[in-house]
């Protein structure tokens, strides 16, 4: 079977081409194994296997490509490799949908998140690179994520969500049905409380997608989690709830019914599409401005108590340990913080001049009201543009004209909330909290600028 | 199974989708599926189907009442079907399966399911990223507070409830209750919180003393102003 007889279209950029390739050689090895001789496959090739099947697979693929000893296919995670014109006004680029009718990002285009180096890869994180982030919504893509026992594939036809404990009724939703109930789209941050960990004794990570990026903003939609409640009955002295996922970990946290009644959605879409896996798909709890944890991924199973559950995550994790030996539980908001992400650690400012200082503000408790840059380490104060929208419990965008004149700086930002409550320093956190709190790490981030040019992280 | 999901290799992944109605069966719960199909194509203008309209599973819809909260949509669980995922243990044992385990029984439990990761003397390996089970008791106001079982967990149940719902880390949930029961007792034992003799069932939660029971505090944030 002549290879390019099938492929030779010119929107045909070189990655699709090597993966059909590999799948006519894939094919011919299946129709050479012993006892394939009567299956249907060999009627056509890969029965039901769109060219969206092909490209979908291309990750696979691509490590068949790698060990069969192709070249190319070298383009970015969630990119094709396309031919590029050296003038692009030359000849009619590629064919529309032949991305299969899901696009993907240019090819040019690279930034990735980044997994902490925990010694255990089926519990760990990976970080939102917020260095090159734009606007207040993070990419499906690069939101970051929290897993304790891996990504759990699940069929949204065979999950289901059960109500019980303290309430009149027991009910159990499918997600048809959770899709047939009134639903709402918020914008909200999730930020993991283990953010900025490295950073309570002295400047450990680098950039600020090390130091900062277990936040990311998405719009949420989902059904409110009060009116599931209001359909089962809530009974008098109901308190709290456990809310459990269906993950390996089979995730549990306990959320206080105030909350639940309050803001908390069963979110089974984010930015306009379903939940990304790595995000719960198909259904999670989202509680907003609540610690990241709590936002249960995979959510199975909500049974309402008149007090908390006591499980591992909101006990012997999840909990922030005090000089004095005590550790303080049930430490749910997020207080406000924000982080300069413009310019940043590990940046080259490559000479003085124009630059727009940029980063993010956020708060658990309400709205951010203004955010305060400083270049000279804290010692004055600019208020910073906010961008809208401002929302609650959300991302802000903040700007700041800066002309660089060459000379060291130390560049911080401090957010403020509508409760009034202040972005404390790194100090006046350690004076409360010690060094071995874990959690909570909200203190305002110095970025130095050497003379050079260097950005780097310091404690200032 | 995500991880074997992962590493599927491309023949495999191929012979998947190249099986005849396996990736194309459409259906309802009862069918597993690997994938979702395309949306079908419309008649006469090959455009894409939309997705089907979302049912709900509720036997009788009933009378409506959206400002009440009925909407006709969802149903009653049995109470089988709640027993099946309802596996969450409380302080002092609310929830707790029936069966019991002793340290005795625990020590070979721990050997052949446990010790590979958290060793043998259950110190833990921060290698593997396994956490330390017992010690550290008296270091918790220290410069070098060492959180484990012992030394920090406020409830004996939350050992139990975690390890059957989460352990061992590459088949959670696959021991007997007896099996969770007898394991729990032996860390706790090992951890000076329980005696040898000691049996864990439903009913003796409760007698267990955790030495870091009075350790925790509730949040007093705002601080730190």
């Amino acid at each position: 079977m002549p290879k390019d007889d099938r492929f030779s279209l010119p929107g045909y950029g070189p990655a699709e081409r090597h993966m059909a390739e590999s799948l006519v050689e894939i094919e011919r090895q299946i129709l050479e194994e012993p006892g394939e001789d009567d299956c249907d496959c060999r009627e056509g090739m890969f029965p039901g296997m769109t060219r969206r099947g092909l490209l979908a697979s291309g990750a696979t693929i691509g490590g068949a490509m790698f060990a069969a000893g192709y070249a190319g296919a070298d383009a970015p995670p969630g990119a094709l490799e396309y031919d590029v014109l050296s003038d692009p006004t030359s000849a009619p680029g590629r064919t529309i949908l032949i991305d299969g009718g899901y696009g993907s990002r240019s090819q040019f285009e690279n930034e990735v998140r980044w997994r902490y180096p925990t010694a255990s890869i089926d519990s760990s994180w990976s970080m939102t690179p917020l260095a090159s982030g734009h606007g207040i919504i993070t990419p499906s893509g690069l939101h970051f994520e929290r897993h304790h026992s891996g990504i759990a594939t699940i069929d949204p036809r065979r999950h289901s969500l059960t109500v019980h404990g303290m309430v009149e009724e027991p009910i159990r939703f499918t997600m048809d049905d959770l899709k047939r109930l009134p639903a709402v789209s918020r914008m909200h941050f999730i930020e993991c409380s283990g953010n900025t960990l490295t950073e309570w004794e002295e400047p450990t990570l680098k950039t600020v997608q090390g130091t900062h990026g277990l936040t990311s903003t998405s719009e949420w939609t989902g059904v409110p989690l009060s009116t599931v409640l209001e359909m089962a009955g809530v009974q008098d002295g109901a308190a709290w709830i456990l809310a459990e996922g269906a993950d390996a970990a089979v995730m549990t946290r306990s959320v206080p019914i105030d909350k639940a009644m309050d803001d908390a959605i069963l979110a089974y879409a984010q930015n306009g599409e379903a939940l990304r896996p790595e995000q719960g798909h198909p259904l999670r709890l989202l509680l907003p401005g609540f610690e990241g944890n709590m936002n249960i991924k995979w959510l199975r199973r909500l049974e309402i108590s008149d007090r908390p559950f006591m499980t591992r995550e909101e006990t012997s994790k999840y909990t922030d340990l005090m000089p004095d030996g005590t550790a303080r539980q049930f430490t749910f908001e997020m207080d406000a913080k924000s982080v300069i992400t413009f310019p940043s650690g590990a940046m080259m400012l490559p000479r003085p001049g124009y630059y727009e200082i940029t980063g993010i503000a956020w708060s658990g408790r309400g709205t951010i009201s203004r955010v305060e840059v400083s270049t000279d380490g804290g010692k004055s104060w600019q208020e910073a543009s906010l961008e809208e929208p401002v929302l609650p419990k959300c991302h802000t965008r903040f700007r700041l004209p800066w002309i660089w004149n060459g000379e060291e700086a130390v560049l911080q930002s401090r957010a403020v909330d509508d409760t009034g409550y202040v972005q404390p320093t790194i100090e006046e956190l350690v004076a409360v909290r010690g060094t071995d709190y874990v959690y909570h790490l909200n203190a305002i981030q110095s970025w130095h600028v050497a003379p050079g040019g260097e950005v780097t992280n310091v404690h200032a | 199974m995500s991880m074997l999901k992962t590493t599927t290799t491309p023949i495999a992944l191929a012979a998947i989708l190249a099986v005849p109605g396996f990736a194309q069966e459409s259906g309802g719960a009862d069918v597993p599926r690997t994938v979702a199909e395309l949306p079908d194509r419309l008649p006469e203008t090959n455009e894409r189907e939309p997705g089907p309209v979302p049912d709900t599973s509720a036997e009788d819809i009933g009378e409506i009442a959206p400002d009440a909260f009925v909407f006709g949509v969802g149903h009653r669980p049995s109470q089988e079907q709640i027993a099946a995922i309802d596996i969450d243990v409380m302080p002092g044992g609310a929830g707790a399966p029936s069966g019991s385990g002793t340290y005795a029984q625990g020590r070979e439990v721990y050997a052949q399911y446990c010790a590979s990761c958290h060793m043998e003397d259950l110190s833990g390996n921060t290698d593997l990223g396994a956490a330390a089970l017992v010690g550290g008791r008296g270091t918790l106001d220290t410069d070098n507070p060492r959180k484990t079982v012992e030394s920090y967990w406020p409830h004996a149940s939350t050992l139990f409830d975690y390890l059957h719902r989460a352990m061992p880390i590459n088949a959670p949930g696959s021991l007997t209750d007896e099996e969770y029961y007898a394991v729990s007792a032996y860390i706790l034992g090992q951890g000076g919180i329980v005696g040898e003799d000691f049996e864990l069932n439903a009913d003796t939660f409760g007698e267990i003393e955790m030495p870091n029971a009075d350790g925790f505090v509730s949040d007093p944030r705002p601080d730190a102003q």
